[in-house]
């Protein structure tokens, strides 16, 4: 199966869920309805045509005015792959946890709330994975103004090498 | 009388702040304590072609029993609070060595959000090794210069503020 069959036997079975399906992209993608993601993905792991049994890839994305979350798809049995993509407001992002599908996704799902701060509703242990537990705010997104100092610690150093972010501030 | 050539051949006659330096610089236990990638070439170093150990350094598994902390690796803002903890639990008299580009100024990922640039800013350094990583040579080359820079050192008529630094008693 290629991609855009998985995205269309998604589509007969979830005809609301899939609310797009890009086909010219590297990787065609479909876009699925936030409420719909945890079953969609339990459909395409359980569904033996599908048997998508491995979450290869869990990412997010901010893109200024939304933040995507990303899933990658992979089936060790019929060694065939695909992506689902949601949207998700910029304020208080959330969308449900897909843990309760693969186990993979939870260091994952952590990894997207520490770095964009999209909380996964559901999750078993939703707290920041790499970051401090008291650092200020999201750093990947887009906006995110690096502090100048944490705990004492100065953050700019005078040196040679030109900050290339000095003129932003 | 001149006390040269009437004591017995086994009695040797030293300086007590030259011996005291000497016996300090002769056994440098420094942490085992790696960061990151650099933490390999500390462990070539350790190992037996490039043998640190003849100069007296070995390596110990706590804060509590080391002289000498080497700091080898990226230095993360999370992990400089820890670092400046264990730093803070070593005993008097301590050294440190800054090992690699990251550690001497952020090196390669100064800009990033989450590292702190350079382990001068929550420590004193006595010595910096630049590299990336150094080499075990280059490491070795940095604990003479520490060795040196022990001799140095006048522990009689100064003492350490506890922060690696000699002050005056007076």
């Amino acid at each position: 199966m290629n991609p855009v069959q998985v995205y269309e036997r998604t589509k007969e079975r979830f005809p609301a869920a899939v609310l797009e399906v890009v086909e010219k992209a590297i990787d065609p993608f479909a876009v699925i309805d936030p409420a719909a993601i945890v079953d969609v993905c339990r459909f395409l792991r359980d569904d033996l045509e599908t048997a998508m049994d491995c979450l290869s890839n869990q990412s997010g994305v901010d893109y200024k005015d939304r933040i995507e979350v990303v899933y990658h798809l992979f089936s060790y049995r019929y060694r065939h792959s695909a992506v689902l993509k949601v949207k998700l407001p910029r304020d208080n992002p959330a969308v449900a946890t897909v843990e309760t599908v693969w186990n993979s996704a939870n260091w994952m799902e952590r990894e997207i709330f520490d770095l964009l701060g999209v909380t996964f509703e559901g999750h078993s242990d939703m707290r920041r994975i790499l970051m401090p537990e008291d650092w200020p705010g999201y750093p990947l997104r887009k906006d995110f103004v690096e502090p100048l100092e944490y705990h004492g610690i100065s953050t700019v150093r005078d040196s040679a090498i030109i900050r290339l972010d000095a003129k932003k501030k | 009388m001149p006390l040269l050539n009437t004591l017995p051949e086994y009695v040797l006659t030293t300086k007590t702040d030259e011996m005291l330096n000497w016996m300090r610089k002769s056994s440098l236990w420094y942490m085992l304590f790696g960061l990151a990638c650099c933490a390999i070439e500390l462990m070539h170093t350790g190992g037996p072609r490039a043998d640190i150990d003849r100069f007296g350094a070995a390596p110990r598994a706590s804060a509590r029993q080391s002289d000498l902390m080497i700091v080898a690796g990226t230095l993360t803002l999370k992990m400089a609070l820890r670092t400046r903890l264990l730093y803070d639990q070593m005993p008097d008299p301590k050294y440190v060595i800054s090992m690699g580009s990251c550690s001497n100024c952020g090196g390669l990922f100064q800009l990033a959000y989450s590292v702190c640039d350079g382990v001068d800013k929550i420590l004193p350094v006595d010595v910096y090794v630049p590299g990336c990583p150094p080499r075990p040579e280059a490491l070795t080359e940095g604990l003479l210069k520490l060795q040196e820079k022990i001799m140095t050192e006048r522990w009689l008529t100064k003492q350490s503020n506890g922060h690696g630094e000699l002050v005056s008693e007076a």
